[in-house]
């Protein structure tokens, strides 16, 4: 439990920082509390730090310091297996779709349960009748016909994938989900989309979704909480009604864009 | 309109002098070879006599059943050889080839897996054989773990390679979801991997088969035996058969290996 004791947030990152070359932080000192419910925009400026924060939670990055905690475990110190244990729980959705390319698109949604997999049943492709139900349900549920499942995933096309990478972190059963750029790699009309779907999936199963975005209109849209950030520190946080363009203009700099 | 030229202008293509001075250096070098090894039109005209003169005795091919039936049976252990060498290569190179992949695992495991894999290169084959048929005693045994240890330096080095330039994306989405180091090998590496592996091993195939015919000479079984105890005979006739069944040989292996290949892709 983190120790100022807030027992509702279900993701407390407390004091991270990191560095990936000594003395030049990209992250300093970011302190947040992420409910249980509700879809947080996090804005900012490319290279600002927000791709590294939201990969600190999952341990895809090392923090250099700091807490993190989720499930009553301090992320930012876990390793090995404890760490994999973690990690089932949050699920993931990422700028470049992160498929596996060479495999079929019902391969790709089960990776989502690989974390509850022996090695055997893994290479066998031995999932149960449960998974592979729900992996057909989800291919369905994220707007994609059943007859996509055997088909390569290198054939579909980017909001295709980007749907895809969506249900494989459903599958996961995550208590919580991270998307960083989820819309960045698309075109303004499957931007729209993909945000509908995953802000929409994630409300029907209570899910909570920490979203990386540079669209501030996206975020204003979507988000319940806007977290702005520049240089590597928490600028904003609040409200979407709240963010005005003076705030925008600290987070981005400049104003010509406005 | 143009204007006046500009003096201050670099050339487009400037002199490149120390590859002048290469280039210049290689020609040098070639000539003064040619002339300390002999190499020179007076000595390949004198030595065109005599291999018109081996031709002249090659052919016919001879086709006698005995010769034919001893061909068969050493041409069928080569095939042997290079089976199963390749197989047993091949799947030792899978852990040498991944343990030698700087992306993947810690870097003094993969120092030491690439210095495994650079002493199965350094030897020529026919010198591995040797190394056996001393060890080991003469026969199919040694010509093919000879073959077993250059395949595992070939592949693994190249295996290595392939690995090494996979998507990270990829490995990242699958460690996301929690699962297991080997669960990731199984379902991010394996699949960008395993097509240009099997292209490979289908290669090594190839170059087995070829060197299977080899490793006899120096009594590590299979065709050579024959085809040198024929040279030292001077049965060139016997040498044209057995030359022209180890082409026919290779070319069907070819044909067979680039229709694998494009299945695999």
């Amino acid at each position: 439990m983190p120790r100022n004791g807030q027992e509702q947030a279900l993701l407390s990152i407390r004091h991270v920082r990191k560095e990936y070359r000594p003395g030049e932080p990209v992250l300093k000192d970011i302190t947040l509390d992420i409910d249980a419910h509700g879809v947080t925009a996090i804005i900012g400026p490319s290279g600002t730090g927000k791709s590294t924060l939201i990969r600190c939670i999952n341990r895809l990055v090392n923090p250099t310091a700091g807490e993190i905690w989720f499930g009553g475990q301090d992320l930012a110190r876990l390793e090995g297996h404890a760490l994999r244990m973690a990690r089932r729980r949050i699920g993931m959705v990422f700028q470049e779709y992160n498929l596996v390319e060479r495999l079929s698109v019902i391969e790709n949604v089960l990776s989502g349960r690989l974390g509850y997999l022996p090695v055997w049943r893994a290479l066998l492709r031995q999932f149960s009748e449960t998974d592979i139900a729900r992996a057909f349900e989800l291919i369905e549920a994220v707007g994609l016909s059943a007859d996509f499942a055997t088909r390569r995933a290198d054939q579909l096309s980017g909001g295709q994938r980007q749907r895809i990478g969506i249900a494989r972190a459903i599958m996961q059963d995550p208590a919580l989900i991270l998307a960083d750029e989820p819309t960045s790699s698309l075109d303004p009309k499957t931007s729209v989309e993909i945000m509908e779907l995953l802000t929409g999936i994630a409300a029907d199963r209570g899910i909570p979704v920490v979203i990386n975005i540079h669209n501030v209109e996206l975020a204003k849209r979507y988000a319940g909480r806007i977290i702005g950030m520049t240089g590597g520190q928490v600028v904003y946080d609040g409200a979407p009604d709240g963010l005005t363009d003076h705030h925008l203009k600290t987070i981005y700099g400049g104003e010509m864009w406005l | 309109m143009n204007g006046p030229a500009l003096p201050s202008r670099p050339a487009a293509f400037p002199a490149n002098w120390p590859v002048r001075i290469a280039y210049a250096g290689l020609l040098v070098y070639t000539l003064y070879v040619c002339s300390i090894l002999d190499v020179s039109l007076a000595r390949l005209i004198s030595g065109l006599d005599h291999a018109a003169k081996l031709f002249g005795r090659m052919f016919p091919p001879n086709s006698a059943p005995d010769k034919l039936s001893l061909i068969a049976d050493g041409m069928i252990e080569s095939i042997q050889i290079a089976v199963l060498s390749t197989f047993l290569g091949t799947l030792l190179s899978l852990p040498l080839g991944l343990a030698a992949a700087r992306n993947l695992v810690p870097l003094w495991l993969a120092s030491a897996a690439r210095m495994v894999i650079a002493v199965c290169r350094s030897f020529h084959p026919i010198i591995i054989s040797i190394l056996f048929v001393k060890a080991v005693g003469f026969g199919a045994l040694a010509g093919m773990l000879a073959l077993v240890i250059s395949s595992m330096g070939f592949v693994s080095k190249l295996f290595a390679e392939i690995l090494e330039e996979i998507s990270l994306k990829q490995i990242e989405a699958i460690r996301a979801t929690g699962a297991s180091f080997t669960n990731v090998l199984i379902f991010a590496v394996v699949p960008q991997v395993i097509g240009r592996f099997i292209g490979l091993s289908v290669y090594q195939f190839d170059s087995n088969l070829r060197n299977s015919t080899m490793v006899g000479i120096v009594g590590g079984g299979g065709i050579g035996a024959a085809l040198f105890t024929a040279y030292q005979r001077f049965d060139y006739d016997v040498v044209l058969t057995i030359l022209l069944i180890i082409i026919a040989l290779i070319i069907l292996c070819e044909v067979a290996s680039s229709r694998i290949r494009l299945v695999t892709q």
